[in-house]
């Protein structure tokens, strides 16, 4: 009866350049084998731009830019003038808002209205944070002057591109470092688009540099003898690699790989803020989200009550067209994930959970994937297992707060949690007991730069966000 | 709802004749995380209703409209006027609807039920009271009989705050079976008045509470206390009976008053309603606004959306 009307946020914001070269020494330049992969639009498939390919020569010209900005202009420099430069970048991404947001959405796939009222926010939120760290690292709790380390390696995933630009680039530019950042093959254009802010604020050259390319130009970046620490947000597959070729070297390592994260609701829960907190857990960015709540844990007293609203409420997610404002879950980033997530949802079934989804109508071309939830999960199914990065549930019961913590525990990961009770002293014995970097308490996915973000056991080492973040680029 | 899926749809009726019993099944009612309550009701107000969705929201917001007044200063002409804006908002385009009702003092019921006679206007009036419900019983039911009489065909009451704060919910529930029964055929709404109760546990329980006592339509305030309608409370509200008639199969209406001033944030109101209770409740008989500046605003806009310009305030009638 109420239908809304298709409300898309103009594209127009943005120019995209049919070409991009790479971002080394404070200009635009070719690579030297003149190689080039495309960035598509994974709602359309439409090709957005050319970007170039760096090679081992390439990141070698990015390593040596930084290392010399970093020991005549960038390491000299007194922290309040660093300051100056991080407070500049963090009111031009705020300016420039607008068209980094729908940038963002061409490039990934994720909806406007993220993309516009979480990640955007949450850029210039760490810009600003960390600007206010740069004059005052001797009170960070690291000893009364803490040195930078050198030339950061910073390599990224395609989730939430420009946010994780910000989560490396940040901390590291406030502690004295410059950097050298790839971008994920798949989502490099705003990232492009940062380094012309960084020309807009007459950052010195060298201090950043962005090499674009896929695995390959990340092993040269990883593995240049010339950097001093090497960060790291991804696959735990590609972490366990980066480890490996690092160990043995002087290179400072932090990491912050994969997630199975629980979402456990007891019977005492305010049911309907669990549910919304059970969606934007898995629903929120495809699922394209390392910390999501990938496992729901119910209580089994409520286990029906529960996923009867949470039925109807997934009815209501809009599926579509990441550049509608009206839109809650857009497209899988890439035909590789999405063949993943098919994967992974058909040895689900196979081995005998229940598959549902809502009736949801997806688009022709593109990559596409209905929010999902299996019920009838157990321990030993893969899909309670595994890392799906998708917008799939799986959903378990427990009956005891000891039987929820021991199976939220029972996996190789440990990067979140979320803990759903209208009772104050479970939420502490839970969180107590629970193996994970981040533990929300009725709440979910939660960000904010003053608060430490990492993992436990397989989810990595190291933790970025707050005063912690600025640990893992200082020499302590 | 964790309390009513394992009660039989009978067991409920019950409930009103026990104090313990009443209680029980109030405080065993799933708590309501109020920074969760809030993020979704601000979540749903950054819908954008444009164009076409954006004419047929106005539209119904237009027909949801209980035109209110409720002024010391009420007179026979005064009311008449309204009613007679009440039929036909915009003189100018024979094609707006006519609001919901017209809602008034009871003492002007008479006037006004002259000019909607066979309109298919409702005709409300606020009784018991109103706004404290500080009287005896009997004059509160004395209140609601007179303004049936005089031809209101749906009462606005007010719940007796203090004996629901003080936790007598027996003495609230058994005002409203008696209110109910002072009403006979006319519809009756009962005021929560949220601003006075506090806390979104309340505001669920306030409305379990007047659905389970047989209130046909549960109302946010009184529009004379400084916190009125809000978002957070009416989303509280939609999820309360929501699950009421999923425990009991009956449907009853939500109306938010006081504070409810332009288009905007009426629209903000049918996208909560659209995408927490759906289709069913996008009617009149089952949704209202309690306001009386929000229809001009809604009809400059739905003048702009048919003539592409904004027309300026004095081309709108003041009532």
């Amino acid at each position: 009866m109420f239908e809304y009307a298709p409300a898309p946020e103009s594209r127009s914001v943005v120019d995209i350049r049919p070409s991009y070269g790479l971002f080394v020494d404070g200009t635009f330049v070719d690579p030297s084998d003149g190689g080039s992969f495309k960035s598509v639009n994974p709602a359309s498939e439409e090709v957005l731009a050319e970007i170039a390919e760096a090679g081992g020569e390439d990141v070698d010209r990015a390593v040596r830019a930084a290392r010399t900005a970093y020991e005549k202009v960038w390491g000299p420099m007194p922290g309040r003038d660093r300051a100056k430069y991080l407070f500049r970048i963090a009111r031009i991404v705020q300016e420039r808002s607008r068209e980094l947001a729908v940038l963002e959405s061409l490039d990934n796939g994720k909806p406007i209205r993220e993309s516009r009222d979480v990640d955007l926010p949450l850029v210039a939120a760490h810009f600003f944070y960390y600007a206010g760290w740069a004059d005052k690292l001797e009170h960070a709790g690291f000893g009364a002057n803490p040195r930078p380390l050198g030339v950061a390696a910073q390599v990224i995933p395609w989730n939430f591109p420009l946010l994780m630009l910000a989560w490396k680039i940040a901390p590291a530019l406030a502690a004295g470092n410059t950097v050298v950042l790839k971008p994920a093959e798949t989502t490099p254009l705003t990232a492009l688009l940062f380094a012309e802010i960084c020309q807009q604020a007459d950052l010195p050259a060298g201090v950043v540099n962005i090499v674009t390319g896929a695995g390959d130009t990340g092993r040269a970046l990883v593995e240049h003898p010339g950097v001093d620490k090497v960060a790291f947000t991804g696959s735990t597959e590609v972490g366990r690699a980066i480890a490996r070729a690092v160990a043995g070297t002087r290179k400072k390592l932090t990491l912050e790989l994969g997630g199975k994260a629980a979402n456990i609701v007891f019977d005492d829960a305010p049911v309907d803020q669990a549910v919304e907190g059970i969606v934007n857990g898995i629903f929120f960015n495809q699922g394209h989200v390392c910390c999501a709540g990938s496992r729901l844990l119910v209580q089994e007293s409520v286990a029906d009550e529960v996923l009867e609203s949470l039925k109807r409420r997934m009815a209501r997610l809009r599926v579509g067209d990441p550049l509608d404002k009206n839109t809650d879950v857009g497209a899988i980033n890439s035909a590789e994930q999405l063949a993943r997530i098919r994967e992974l949802s058909e040895v689900g079934a196979a081995e005998g959970a229940q598959r549902w989804s809502p009736p949801c109508e997806l688009p022709d071309r593109g990559f596409w994937f209905a929010p999902t939830i299996f019920t009838g999960v157990t321990q030993a199914h893969r899909i309670a297992r595994e890392e799906i990065f998708g917008p799939v549930l799986s959903v378990l019961t427990f009956r005891t707060p000891a039987e929820a913590v021991e199976k939220a525990n029972n996996t190789p990961y440990g990067l979140s949690a979320g803990i759903w009770t209208d009772k104050g002293s479970r939420i502490l014995w839970t969180a107590d007991r629970l193996r994970a970097g981040v533990v929300w308490a009725n709440t979910f996915n939660k960000f904010d730069p003053t608060s430490p973000f990492g993992g436990y056991k397989e989810s990595g080492y190291g933790r970025e966000g707050g005063r912690h973040g600025l640990e893992g680029y200082l020499n302590v | 709802m964790t309390a009513t899926a394992t009660s039989a749809r009978s067991d409920l009726s019950e409930l009103g004749r026990s104090e313990t019993a009443l209680r029980t099944f109030l405080h065993g009612l799933p708590g309501v995380d109020q920074v969760g309550a809030e993020q979704r009701a601000a979540q749903l107000g950054t819908r954008s209703i444009k164009t076409t969705a954006k004419a047929e929201a106005i539209d119904l917001a237009i027909r949801m409209v209980d035109l209110t007044t409720l002024e010391g200063a009420d007179t026979p002409d005064k009311v008449r006027a309204l009613a007679a804006k009440a039929l036909r908002p915009d003189p100018a385009d024979p094609s707006c609807p006519h609001v919901g009702a017209v809602c008034v003092y009871p003492a002007m019921v008479p006037h006004v039920a002259e000019v909607l006679a066979g309109s298919g206007v409702h005709l409300a009036s606020v009784a018991t009271a109103f706004p404290s419900g500080q009287a005896p019983l009997e004059i509160k039911l004395a209140d609601v009989r007179a303004a049936v009489a005089a031809g209101a065909d749906e009462i606005d009451m007010v719940i007796n705050r203090g004996a629901f704060l003080a936790g007598r919910y027996s003495e609230v529930h058994d005002e409203i079976v008696a209110t109910k029964e002072a009403c006979g055929d006319a519809h009756l709404k009962v005021i929560l008045e949220t601003g006075e109760l506090a806390t979104y546990d309340n505001v669920r329980r306030a409305s379990w509470l007047a659905m389970l006592a047989g209130g046909d339509f549960i109302k946010t305030s009184t529009g004379k206390v400084p916190v009125a309608a809000t978002l957070p409370v009416t989303l509280v509200m939609l999820e309360a009976v929501r699950d009421f008639r999923a425990a009991t199969g009956r449907q009853v209406g939500v109306k938010p008053a006081g504070g409810i001033k332009n288009t905007k944030d009426a629209i903000k109101y049918l996208v909560m309603v659209n995408e927490t209770v759906g289709a069913d409740w996008l009617d009149p008989d089952w949704f209202r606004f309690g306001a009386s500046s929000l229809l001009n605003d809604l009809l400059m806009q739905r003048t702009k959306l048919t003539t592409g310009v904004y027309a300026g305030p004095d081309y709108f009638t003041l009532d």
